[in-house]
């Protein structure tokens, strides 16, 4: 659906993207990830036809954006960061006016714009003005907008930035319901955000995709699927339990924190690989009681600081609030 | 086309919407109407030389309004879309540049027209009143307004250009603003040298807005300037569009 080649951009000296090349399937929903500043609205901005690249080429569902730019356009519901919307015009209004601009036949129009506003939830504020809206309801209008003819494909730049977390979940889900019409080109720079809505990620930096893959690929990758230790609770002699473990292949050291009533914690570091079947046989062979044994996945902010570094700062707020 | 009345009626509606043109409506008619009052308490004070069209449209009065009236009606056409950033979703949507720059004039060139409309009720009362032949003279009235229309176009696509340079509305006034002066007034420049040549005076009299004003308010039509100011308008509206595309390498 959008095949993007040897893709650069520079605002006067400085690079924004450099030699950027993909592509999304259809049906596919992908995920931009990048810290501010990364290329990500620039990007879109370009698949979108609003910005000439310096070079490369971008077909969108098999047409130029720069030689067919209007057939192009015309496939894409564009989600522009911020949300700019004429302020003095009526939700419903504004809708129609847009279909009518995307070429949607004018006796379709007003059920075209009902159905936006039935899939957004808007139908409540269809004749409030738009500049009386709220952030979050602003969102929807452009979401709304994004969606009124049906577009091929959804450019959505930061859905859903500045919104607070039941917002966000419902954007989400109504991203995620979408999907099976549409095939979605997102970006973000929360992660978990990235991580709970699309099927692939790419990881953008400094105008240049630096890993792509499923989540759970890119986690991989790193080459600690589980991050940090392993902590066991667990009725059994401390110093004989910690002795036996630390035999177990795969695991490099065991540490005990100390009784919970009689309850040991132990804390296990593994050595490569994910131990925690092996530990598990291991306390059934002895017959120790076991009440919890957890290990925290290696989220993808850590697959994210070990390919950019740490230096590029990631919001982590509203992915715990959200989680 | 469909996109170009889409795009039309949104500026137009976007228009009456907002404050703006009912403020200048208000206030362009309290200044046309004092200024229809003078001229009529002119003639009421003895014989004049000229005629009721002509002393309504050729005053200072008249023509410091109506000089103001660009820089207000155009600034924010292409600037306010700048600012707030509306330009995105409008030039990602199928849409040509020529038919948003054609759109937004032609949606202010019907504002301008529908300001002036209201006008016309003063003749109307004027010889509904005083019943007198010179009062329906139909000709008169044509050409001022006619001429009004071919100005305003000209203006009006100046006024267009200038805000499509630029995010700030001000700024665009301002330019625009000058600019029109610039070419309304370019015809006095006959007054600073007495050494011009008579072929150069009478190229800037036939320029002369006011010179033309008296002409087509007495219901004499020249075609030089009807033919000027579809040229000029043409060219204006032509260097809008190369201005409005730049956004995309500026």
């Amino acid at each position: 659906m959008i095949v993007v080649n040897g893709l650069t951009k520079s605002y006067g000296s400085t690079d924004a993207i450099r030699d950027l090349s993909f592509s999304v399937k259809k049906g596919e929903i992908v995920g931009f990830l990048g810290p501010n500043g990364a290329g990500k609205s620039t990007t879109m901005r370009i698949l979108c036809g609003y910005l000439p690249a310096d070079a490369g080429e971008v077909r969108i569902a098999g047409f130029d954006i720069f030689s067919q730019s209007i057939k192009a356009r015309s496939r894409i519901g564009y989600l522009p960061e911020n949300v700019p919307l004429y302020t003095e015009m009526r939700v419903g209004e504004y809708l129609s006016y847009r279909a009518s601009l995307k070429g949607v036949r004018p006796r379709r129009i007003a059920e075209k714009v009902e159905d936006a506003l039935e899939l957004c939830n808007l139908r409540h504020v269809g004749r409030q003005l738009i500049g009386t809206l709220s952030k979050g309801y602003r969102q929807r209008v452009g979401l709304a907008d994004a969606l009124v003819n049906e577009p091929d494909i959804l450019i959505l730049d930061e859905p859903t930035i500045g919104l607070d977390p039941n917002q966000i979940r419902d954007i989400r889900n109504l991203i995620k319901s979408l999907a099976t019409r549409h095939t979605i080109l997102l970006s973000s720079h929360i992660l978990s955000e990235v991580e709970m809505t699309c099927s692939r990620v790419m990881i953008l930096n400094k105008g240049r995709i630096v890993a792509t893959g499923t989540p759970a690929e890119l986690r991989e990758r790193t080459g600690f699927p589980l991050s940090g230790a392993i902590h066991l609770e667990l009725l059994a002699p401390e110093s004989a339990a910690a002795q036996i473990l630390s035999q177990l292949p795969g695991i490099a050291s065991v540490c005990a924190l100390g009784k919970n009533g009689d309850w040991t914690n132990l804390e296990i570091t593994p050595a490569s690989g994910d131990p925690r079947v092996v530990i598990f046989e291991e306390i059934v062979r002895q017959g120790w009681k076991l009440r919890e044994l957890s290990a925290r996945e290696t989220s993808l902010e850590e697959v994210f600081t070990s390919l950019v570094g740490p230096s590029a700062k990631i919001s982590l707020a509203p992915a715990s609030l959200t989680k | 086309m469909r996109v170009f009345w889409t795009l039309w009626k949104r500026e137009v509606a976007s228009a009456f919407h907002t404050p703006m043109a009912w403020i200048i409506l208000f206030f362009l008619l309290l200044v046309t109407g004092f200024n229809f009052y003078a001229g009529v308490s002119a003639l009421n004070h003895g014989p004049t030389e000229v005629t009721v069209v002509e002393s309504f449209f050729n005053t200072i009065f008249f023509w410091f309004s109506f000089l103001l009236l660009f820089p207000l009606l155009t600034m924010r056409l292409f600037s306010e879309e700048y600012r707030s950033g509306t330009i995105e979703p409008l030039m990602t949507a199928p849409v040509r540049d020529a038919q948003v720059v054609l759109a937004k004039f032609f949606g202010v060139l019907f504002l301008y027209c529908v300001l002036w409309l209201p006008t016309l009720l003063y003749f109307v009362i004027f010889w509904w009143q005083t019943r007198i032949q010179a009062a329906g003279a139909l000709g008169a009235y044509f050409g001022a307004y006619l001429l009004l229309l071919l100005m305003g176009a000209f203006y009006l696509s100046i006024g267009c250009l200038c805000s499509s340079l630029t995010r700030h509305q001000i700024t665009a006034a301002v330019m625009s603003f000058c600019l029109i002066s610039l070419v309304f007034f370019a015809s006095l420049l006959t007054f600073l040298s007495g050494s011009i040549g008579t072929l150069m005076r009478s190229i800037s009299i036939s320029f002369s807005p006011i010179d033309q004003m008296t002409e087509f308010s007495r219901g004499l039509y020249d075609t030089r300037p009807i033919i000027w100011y579809f040229v000029m308008t043409g060219l204006s509206l032509f260097l809008t569009l190369q201005s409005f595309q730049s956004r995309r390498w500026r």
